[in-house]
């Protein structure tokens, strides 16, 4: 009860009103948050657990999070719709009721909140009682006031929750039905005898401005009609969009039900739609609502939302058959329960295709997770035990899967369902893709060997000793002849300067790395990525090749002192070969490659 | 407080008292003692916000409620500001609220709007009508700061490591905060005002002089030598250090944004949106976004850039679409078919119809594409995404001059119908224009607006010879991440 004191209730009797105006008026409404939660709380909520949540803000403690205002705006916004349901009032007089805690607990135990409903199935006696009750507990609540005034709120019928709302309305409405205002004092008087806490005091009194009252657009005459009981379904829809009580209960007849039910659309406004849909959903038969709704387009997609959002996936389904657009469910149902409901749906033709992969990638995924699963645990399988598995393949997507399959099971042959390369045909998974994939889990492993033969086309066993005898033999070049044997026999489908970046990523040794830098073919970019990842043979080599002299010098300050590289480069440096090229060079106009030039030469 | 709100032809303050005041009334309602927990995000300048990409409502759910709101919103702008004498729209929601609106005052007959109009034209456009403009990567300071980080109701977190106030010899620097840094931004604070809609390469030059003029009037003291001169230095003293706090600020955010704005990645992203805009090569699978998808870079990443490509080829080849729908799939897993058929729907990502792409028509008429931008000194507001111009606020400029009929075909290309509504005014409130004043245009973006296209409009209200100054309303804020995300099917 703690909270509940905190909060005052009878002030937040009024903050969860139903018709509370500041709601319905905050000016520039998609720049005000209680409208936001407003759209979220209505649809979502279903009818009976807004109810039963209300119950709970009623009786109990309230959660600490009703206590931020914007909350308060969320569940009266929920009881708005709530109350479409159930018609007016036991759970409002509630509110009030919890003051007393004497009365509360029984009243509580006791009370029955079907009392409007029409498929209630208890006997209209208890009703009776239970409504004689309530209102008798009232009375004891507000023990000196008038009777009139209670029994303008018991039970004709009208909500108690919206009178003090009445109130504010009827205040703004200047120069009404003189009639309107007695009733005004009557109610005022109810309210204002509540006995009020002294830390109260009133914010309004210092902004009651008086172009606020014009501000508050759509307010004028129904208010008057709040007690009557005959508000055509005009009335009931733009009541509704103020987000005030009344009860849809009293269309009884389906032609009275589809008019309320186009007022709402011709509004715009989907709380109200959605709170009329729930009041036909819950009084007519799935058929006739469903013909009804065919014809009505737009009350029809705010009914799939809404069965979206409370995931009711059996009606939804039902509506879906009914509509001959199986296809479009189908797909969501999928991804919602991946069961037995899977394979007997139909769906569209483009779509069918990535389903059915979709299926069949799962079916993959749990057999080879079982089979895994017992392969490490029986801890005989050395892959397994060096690199325990991080987390079940399942549900992964599918280039996950082919990573996993080229950590696990490279080497398998291709009948096996988790043989890479079995992936590979039976998803048609693109070449660049599987090659990039392979590479990334053969890196991760260093296996080497297998990363070469990813991108070495097939060459007889001969010619493969051959060439490896070629490339041992010429040790001092051996670059010249990787970079030949390269351009014959490697290719990669992605671009070698990605290979050397996936090969970094996982450190690959320098050597390793140096053989692909080499196989990289534009020049520029070759430099860059063996100056980045320090490939120091393949720069050097390069800049020979280039015959630049400059960016050799520069390099040169790079490479350790006293290393083999700078050796190397010295030597470059100082041959002939290159000395004669730059001297061509500087020839040409550089005079200051000239000057480099002379300097080692001297030496 | 708040007092930039205040500065401009329309009082902003008006409404942001009118909502204040109603929420007093409301709490007001609930007597007794109250435990307010104030959501600290929720108490920049304009207070509540709550923000609505109708885009996944209207568009997918068909859901009309957000659009209901707007129209409500303008009905309640037009009772503070007065009665907007001219309607102009484009695109079907447009027409919508339009129609609501007219509707609405239809209802409302009983009174009289008395309060002397404000605004000249209400301009709704409708999202769908530029697709575009969000997916490009905003360039502007403000909007990169929303790209990188995310703007939230004007408040920004950011990594606190360059904010680490500079202590000298106490404890080693070890308590590096690990929260992230909140601040809030907006036009209050007078650097922020100058530098956010500024081209993010123009904004270095700006603070890099204005630090010269800070420290200078800090040396100042040096000068000061009577009595009178230095009690008038201490004076101006807590400005110039909110001056040299905001200052320090805006440049390690700056610091921030160029770690990631110098990035191989970025530019590469940068230059394949850029192609794209001015029409390269959008006809086929594009290596980046397939490297991309192959490195697993983020999927909204991904999504927003075959978006881009889909939208500046009006719409995919089917082979192309295949192509990439399959690679997504494969790689970031089956589930997101809902996604990509949420974006089908939606327009975002299509197959070409008919065989024929009109953007380049779309292009060439509206001038979308500039290839002399200046980023320094704007003279186009192509320069708020160096070098597209975002085709929303190219709509409103051609609409203030020279009017949309020269644009017909155009308009007709665009999809939705485009229109024009009165709203006639008593006389006593008509209003007589003085010659040279300007006209005020309020622009009702439907489903969002960047802070790229507010700094464009920003840029034609500056304008010396515009004749118009734009007040910008919106359902959200918004840029292309949040808006795809929006857009996504997030799994139950």
């Amino acid at each position: 009860m703690l909270e509940a004191t905190e909060l005052q209730l009878p002030g937040c009797f009024a903050a969860l009103s139903p018709s509370s105006a500041p709601l319905a008026t905050v000016p520039f409404s998609p720049f005000s948050m209680p409208h936001s939660l407003f759209r979220r709380a209505g649809p979502v909520a279903e009818p009976d657990a807004v109810l039963r949540g209300r119950a709970r803000c009623g009786r109990g403690p309230l959660p600490d999070s009703l206590l931020h205002p914007l909350f308060l705006g969320a569940v009266s916004s929920v009881t708005a719709s709530g109350e479409i349901q159930k018609g007016p009032g036991p759970a409002f007089l509630s509110l009030q009721m919890s003051r007393i805690k004497g009365d509360e607990e029984e009243y509580w135990n006791s009370s029955k909140f079907k009392a409007f409903t029409f498929d209630d199935e208890d006997d209209e006696l208890s009703q009776l009682k239970e409504s004689k009750r309530a209102v008798n507990s009232l009375r004891d609540f507000v023990d000196d006031d008038d009777d009139d005034d209670l029994e303008r709120v018991s039970w004709t019928g009208e909500p108690v929750g919206s009178i003090s709302w009445s109130i504010k309305e009827t205040a703004g409405n200047s120069g009404s039905a003189p009639e309107g205002r007695d009733q005004l004092k009557g109610r005022n008087s109810f309210y204002t005898q509540l006995p009020k806490p002294p830390s109260t005091y009133s914010l309004s009194s210092f902004f009651k401005g008086k172009e606020w009252a014009e501000l508050d657009l759509g307010v004028s005459s129904p208010c008057l009609m709040d007690y009557s009981n005959d508000w055509s379904p005009s009335d009931t829809v733009r009541r509704l969009r103020r987000g005030k009580v009344c009860s849809l209960e009293r269309f009884r007849s389906l032609q009275d039900k589809l008019q309320l039910l186009e007022e709402a659309v011709s509004m715009h406004d989907g709380n109200v739609i959605t709170a009329v849909l729930i009041f036909l959903k819950r009084t007519l038969s799935k058929e006739i609502l469903f013909r009804e709704l065919e014809v009505r387009q737009v009350a029809l997609r705010h009914l799939i939302h809404f069965l979206k959002e409370i995931g009711d996936q059996k009606l939804l389904l039902d509506l879906f058959r009914f509509l001959d657009r199986t296809e479009e469910l189908a797909v969501s149902v999928v991804f919602v329960s991946v069961g037995s409901l899977f394979t007997n749906l139909p769906f569209s033709a483009e779509d069918s295709a990535h389903i059915q992969d979709h299926y069949t990638l799962l079916e993959r995924q749990i057999i080879i997770e079982a089979n895994d699963r017992h392969l490490e645990s029986a801890g005989q399988t050395e892959i397994f035990r060096k690199h325990p598995r991080k987390a079940s393949i399942l549900n992964m997507p599918l280039v996950t899967t082919l990573f996993y399959a080229c950590f696990y099971h490279y080497t398998e042959s291709e009948g096996t369902f988790s043989s890479p390369i079995n992936l590979k045909k039976t998803f048609k998974i693109p070449d660049k893709q599987y090659v990039l994939t392979a590479l990334a889990a053969r890196a991760k492993l260093r296996a080497w060997n297998d990363v070469d033969a990813l991108f070495t086309t097939k060459v007889g066993v001969l010619t493969l000793v051959l060439l490896r005898l070629l490339e041992r033999e010429g040790l001092r070049r051996p670059l010249k002849f990787s970079n030949w044997l390269g351009h014959t026999k490697k290719r990669a489908p992605i671009g070698f300067h990605r290979v050397v970046e996936i090969l970094h990523k996982n450190s690959a040794p320098v050597q390793i790395l140096q053989d692909y830098v080499n196989l990289v073919e534009d020049v520029d970019t070759k430099l860059n990525l063996a100056t980045k990842l320090k490939c120091h043979d393949v720069v050097i080599d390069t800049c020979r090749d280039l015959k630049d002299r400059q960016q050799l010098l520069a390099y040169r300050s790079k490479v350790d002192k006293g290393s083999v590289e700078e050796e190397k480069i010295d030597a470059i440096l100082s041959s002939s070969e290159v000395r004669t090229e730059l001297k061509w060079l500087a020839l040409q106009g550089h005079g200051k490659e000239y000057q480099y030039c002379s300097g080692p030469a001297g030496h | 407080m708040a007092a930039h709100l205040s500065y401009g032809r329309v009082n902003l303050n008006v409404l942001r008292e009118a909502v204040r005041r109603e929420l007093r009334e409301f709490l007001d309602k609930c007597a007794g003692s109250k435990a307010i927990v104030w959501d600290e995000y929720l108490t920049g300048p304009f207070g509540l916000i709550a923000q609505y990409s109708l885009l996944k409502e209207c568009y997918l759910e068909g859901d009309q409620t957000s659009l209901y709101h707007a129209a409500k919103g303008l009905m309640t702008l037009q009772a503070l500001y007065g009665t907007i004498p001219h309607i102009f729209g484009k695109g079907e929601c447009a027409r919508q609220v339009a129609n609501m609106m007219v509707r609405m005052k239809r209802e409302f007959t009983g009174s009289q709007n008395s309060v002397f109009p404000v605004f000249d034209n209400l301009l709704l456009l409708d999202r769908n009508v530029d697709l575009l403009t969000p997916l490009a990567t905003q360039l502007t300071y403000e909007g990169l700061i929303d790209e990188i980080y995310g703007i939230q109701n004007s408040y920004v977190k950011l990594p606190p490591e360059k904010f680490t106030p500079k202590k000298q010899g106490s404890g080693g620097g070890k308590d590096l905060p690990t929260e992230a840094k909140k601040l809030q931004l907006n036009s209050a604070e007078e650097l922020y005002a100058e530098i956010r809609d500024k081209n993010f390469n123009a904004v270095g030059s700006v603070l890099s002089k204005k630090a010269k003029i800070i420290s200078a009037a800090f040396e100042e003291r040096h000068n000061a030598k009577t009595v009178g001169e230095i009690k008038q230095f201490v004076s101006q003293l807590p400005h110039m250090q909110a001056a040299r706090g905001s200052l320090a600020n805006h440049t390690s955010i700056a610091e921030l944004i160029k770690d990631v704005t110098t990035s191989e990645d970025f530019f590469d992203k940068l230059t394949v949106e850029q192609e794209f805009m001015s029409g390269v090569d959008t006809d086929k699978v594009n290596n980046y976004i397939e490297d991309c998808i192959a490195q697993k870079h983020p999927l909204i990443k991904v999504l927003r850039l075959v978006c881009l490509q889909s939208v500046c080829n009006s719409g995919l080849k089917q082979k192309v679409l295949d192509f990439y729908k399959r690679e997504i799939l494969q790689t970031y897993g089956y589930e997101h078919i809902l996604t990509l058929n949420n974006l089908e729907k939606a327009g975002l990502l299509k197959a070409q119809t008919g065989g024929r792409n009109n953007y380049p028509t779309i292009r060439k008429t509206l001038r979308l594409w500039m290839d002399d931008v200046n980023e320094q000194n704007p003279t186009d507001i192509s320069y708020v995404y160096s070098g597209y111009a975002p085709l929303s606020v190219r709509l409103a400029q051609l609409l203030s001059r020279p009017g949309w009929r020269s644009i017909e075909e155009v308009l007709r290309i665009l999809p939705g119908p485009h229109f024009e509504e009165r709203q006639p005014l008593p006389t006593g409130l008509q209003k007589k224009r003085q010659p040279g004043e300007n006209r005020v245009t309020l622009i009702f973006f439907l489903g969002g607006v960047t802070f790229a296209e507010i700094a464009a409009l920003r840029f034609l209200s500056q304008l010396e010879d515009g004749g118009t100054e734009y007040v910008i309303a919106t359902t959200k804020l918004m840029n292309g991440s949040s808006w795809i995300e929006a857009l996504m099917e997030e799994p139950r």
